[in-house]
């Protein structure tokens, strides 16, 4: 190893530390509770960040839709974990299966129409009637199906309910789930030119949001899932546990502090785990051959193609690659959450906020993806108390009950929305290449 | 009689809200469309461009509002419009000049541009809501109506009012003044034909003498009043919430890309297609068709193909058959 490469190191391990130094020192103001909650979070963001990586630093694609591959993650934990709803099923379960391979039929005759039928005048018409029909019967069965299903209970279920198996499934599913709608955009938005791909991920990821939102047979809505179950055990049982209780007492902890320490550090080792094996994947596949072939079509499209590289293909591969990532990172944050609130997914903080981790950290590198969700995220959630410090500050001269007081100490709320562009683009301008920059 | 009611319907509830949205979109779009032209990349911060804009309207319009200063009939707004096109353009110049210029003597790619635009967007989002908060907020006054529906009954006899509001009369009156305004700046005056040159072809045009930064200067501050404009007309006429400015972005960008990114022309066609289309697909029908059907062939539903919450699929699906079939767009844009 030469000097440089060994201060390189050192230097990389001497910025973890120091994340790791702010997080101990939140510990010992805010309490131990927070600080490992900002760890659990982090690791999460971590692995997004290491998605949007792969498909940005790697290989140069723009997706500002990771908002929607992380909410089609949450989907898959209600989907597999939660218990079905057999009631639901016999009302209308197979109306709206039915009626979704019928949408998926209508679908492919268009496609189909378009292929074999001769360009003109006769293929248009054909091609709407297709179309048209086939809306009117797929809402046919689809809307009474629905109706029925969403009768079931309402203030309860109303929904089809999961397949009630352990929730651990629902990360590879979600993983699954979100590569197979990264295929469809990426079929239809790839080889266009970059912003375009931009535009049709910040879409999709509208669209799938909406869906979530408004499909209650399928996810609830926004009368949100709860009780999603967990792959660690409940505070409250542990709290009856007189053997937990006791080696907790020896360690000087009451059982109540010491038991919501325990499922938070249950979680974080959970997260950890996959955060390794998606780090180590992530590593191997940029020192393969693969990972510098990815590279070389980032640095120059036209050199690689005339190499005999199929880009179109490659990008499509690594955009659903990246998309899974997210999607697994997005079944890990339900699971912590324990519930899927639709409406809380809000791209500021899913979509655009990974992206400041990513360039903050320094695309390309993936221990620089991870750096940058811990630091970010940390700064997320610490800006919010230290803003509301400093207003404090700012107004302590003011008279009580001014306007302007009481107006400046409320906004200091958004001062994190600030704070991160102005980060953004400090680390654009001074550091483009990010805090570990790429090797 | 019928048949004319249901005409009376379909403008009541189709046109005119489209017509006032259409216009609104294509004035954000023009904006989206004259940066992409003369700088080359698709600004994420328009969106909080438009939102900044018209907070500083408001500001202005309240300020005008306690002090007695009103204009009578129509929204004080329209009197403090210069103003906050003047904050909105003294912020533009300011990003613009600290922000964007480095990367452009740096000669960045375009996608860099975008992801620095992301941060613009971060730091003027935290600014509205830094300055008026996260919340509604109302800001309209006047008459309401040109025409009430019951002034209209009482007037033809039907059975179906045709309202009009004040603020869409002015939305689609203020939209015509302003691309009136904009074609002719930009085909009749130097500085316009210099812009247009500028966009076509820049090594050219730099050739020829013109000063870059001057046409990115006026560029600015064009897409400064258009966006304060367009914002304060959506806000006039629906409601003024910063979060919901920041969504407008993806009809916005979509009436943009499918009208030809940097040409004007089709961003003003492409806002009224999508806009047209969102409100007829989220409509429901069943008003129309109760006159033009006879009785016994009535639908039972509501017959609305889909629901309003999905508006943004329309724009976005819209978009995609575009970017398919069309790739540069409906009306022949840049595909740089």
């Amino acid at each position: 190893m030469s000097d440089l490469a060994k201060n390189d190191t050192l230097k990389n391990l001497g910025l973890f530390a120091l994340v790791g130094g702010l997080i101990v020192i939140v510990g010992f103001v805010q309490g131990w509770n927070t600080a490992v909650l900002i760890i659990n979070m982090g690791l999460i963001s971590a692995i997004m960040a290491i998605g949007v990586n792969l498909q940005w630093g790697f290989a140069g694609l723009f997706n500002v839709g990771v908002m929607g591959f992380v909410a089609l993650g949450g989907l898959a934990t209600v989907l597999v974990a939660m218990p079905p709803t057999t009631e639901a099923w016999t009302a209308g379960g197979r109306g709206v299966a039915i009626a979704l391979l019928l949408g998926a039929a209508t679908i492919v005759g268009a496609v189909q129409v378009m292929k074999r039928m001769a360009p003109g005048h006769k293929r248009t018409i054909a091609l709407l009637a297709v179309l048209v029909i086939g809306f009117f019967v797929y809402r046919a069965v689809f809307d009474p199906a629905v109706e029925a299903i969403e009768r079931v209970n309402p203030a309860g279920t109303g929904y089809l309910g999961g397949l009630g198996l352990p929730v651990l499934i629902a990360w590879p599913v979600g993983g699954l789930l979100a590569a197979g709608a990264a295929w469809l955009i990426g079929k239809t938005a790839l080889g266009l030119r970059s912003d375009y791909l931009a535009i049709a991920t910040l879409g999709i990821a509208e669209i799938i949001i909406a869906i979530l939102k408004n499909e209650d047979w399928l996810t609830r809505g926004v009368k949100n899932v709860v009780g999603i179950p967990r792959p660690v055990p409940y505070e409250i049982n542990l709290q009856k546990d007189p053997g937990f209780v006791e080696s907790a007492a020896n360690l000087g902890f009451d059982p109540v502090t010491a038991s919501t320490l325990y499922v938070k550090f249950g979680y974080g080792l959970l997260f950890l785990a996959v955060l390794l094996v998606v780090l180590w994947l992530a590593q191997m596949a940029l020192k393969s051959p693969w990972g510098r072939m990815m590279r070389a079509i980032r640095d120059n499209e036209v050199a690689a193609e005339a190499m005999g590289k199929n880009v179109t293909a490659r990008h499509l591969q690594i955009f659903v690659l990246g998309s899974a990532v997210c999607g697994i990172a997005g079944a890990m944050m339900t699971t912590l959450d324990g519930q899927l609130t639709p409406g809380t997914y809000q791209p500021l903080r899913f979509t655009f906020l990974v992206w400041v981790m990513v360039i903050v950290g320094g695309s390309g590198n993936n221990f620089g993806s991870v750096l940058g969700a811990m630091l970010i995220w940390f700064l997320w959630v610490e800006v919010e108390p230290m803003g509301l410090f400093v207003m404090e500050l700012v107004t302590s001269g003011m008279a009580d009950g001014s306007a302007l007081k009481a107006h400046l100490i409320e906004s200091a709320a958004h001062m994190r929305l600030l704070t991160m562009g102005i980060v953004l683009l400090l680390v654009l301008r001074f550091w483009p290449r990010g805090l570990i920059p790429e090797t | 009689m019928d048949f004319l009611n249901a005409i009376v319907a379909l403008a009541n509830y189709i046109l005119v809200p489209g017509i006032a949205y259409g216009s609104q979109l294509a004035l954000g779009a023009l904006g989206v469309t004259l940066i992409y032209g003369i700088l080359r990349f698709s600004n994420f911060a328009h969106g909080d461009t438009m939102a900044f804009g018209t907070m500083c309207t408001i500001l202005v319009t309240w300020w005008m509002q306690s002090a007695g200063i009103s204009l009578g009939p129509l929204p004080t707004a329209l009197l403090a419009l210069p103003f906050g096109i003047l904050g909105c353009m003294a912020l533009v110049l300011f990003t613009d000049r600290v922000v964007y210029r480095f990367y452009r003597e740096q000669k960045a790619k375009p996608v860099i541009l975008v992801i620095v635009s992301m941060g613009v967007m971060f730091i003027m989002n935290g600014l509205v809501r830094f300055i008026i908060g996260p919340k509604g907020q109302k800001f309209a006054d006047g008459t309401r109506y040109i025409i009430s529906a019951r002034d209209f009954k009482a007037m033809t006899g039907l059975s179906e009012g045709l309202a009009i509001r004040t603020t869409q009369g002015i939305t689609l009156v203020t939209a015509i003044v302003v691309v009136a305004l904009l074609f002719w700046f930009l085909n009749r005056t130097r500085t316009g034909k210099s812009m247009r040159a500028y966009s076509d072809n820049e090594d050219l045009a730099l050739l020829s003498g013109i000063n870059p930064e001057r046409v990115v200067m006026y560029t600015w501050l064009i897409v400064a009043a258009l966006a304060t404009i367009a914002g304060t007309l959506y806000g006039l006429d629906k409601s003024y919430k910063p979060f919901v400015y920041f969504q407008l972005l993806l009809p916005i960008f979509a009436s943009a890309i499918v009208g030809g990114l940097g040409n004007p022309l089709g961003a003003i066609a492409g806002g009224f297609i999508i806009a047209f289309s969102e409100v007829t697909i989220t409509y429901a029908w069943k008003k129309i068709l109760k006159y033009l059907m006879p009785e016994q062939l009535e639908p039972t539903g509501l017959v609305q193909l889909l629901s309003t919450d999905y508006k943004f699929a329309v724009s976005f699906v819209i978009l995609l058959i575009v970017l398919l079939f069309r790739p540069t767009g409906l009306f022949a844009g840049k595909s740089v």
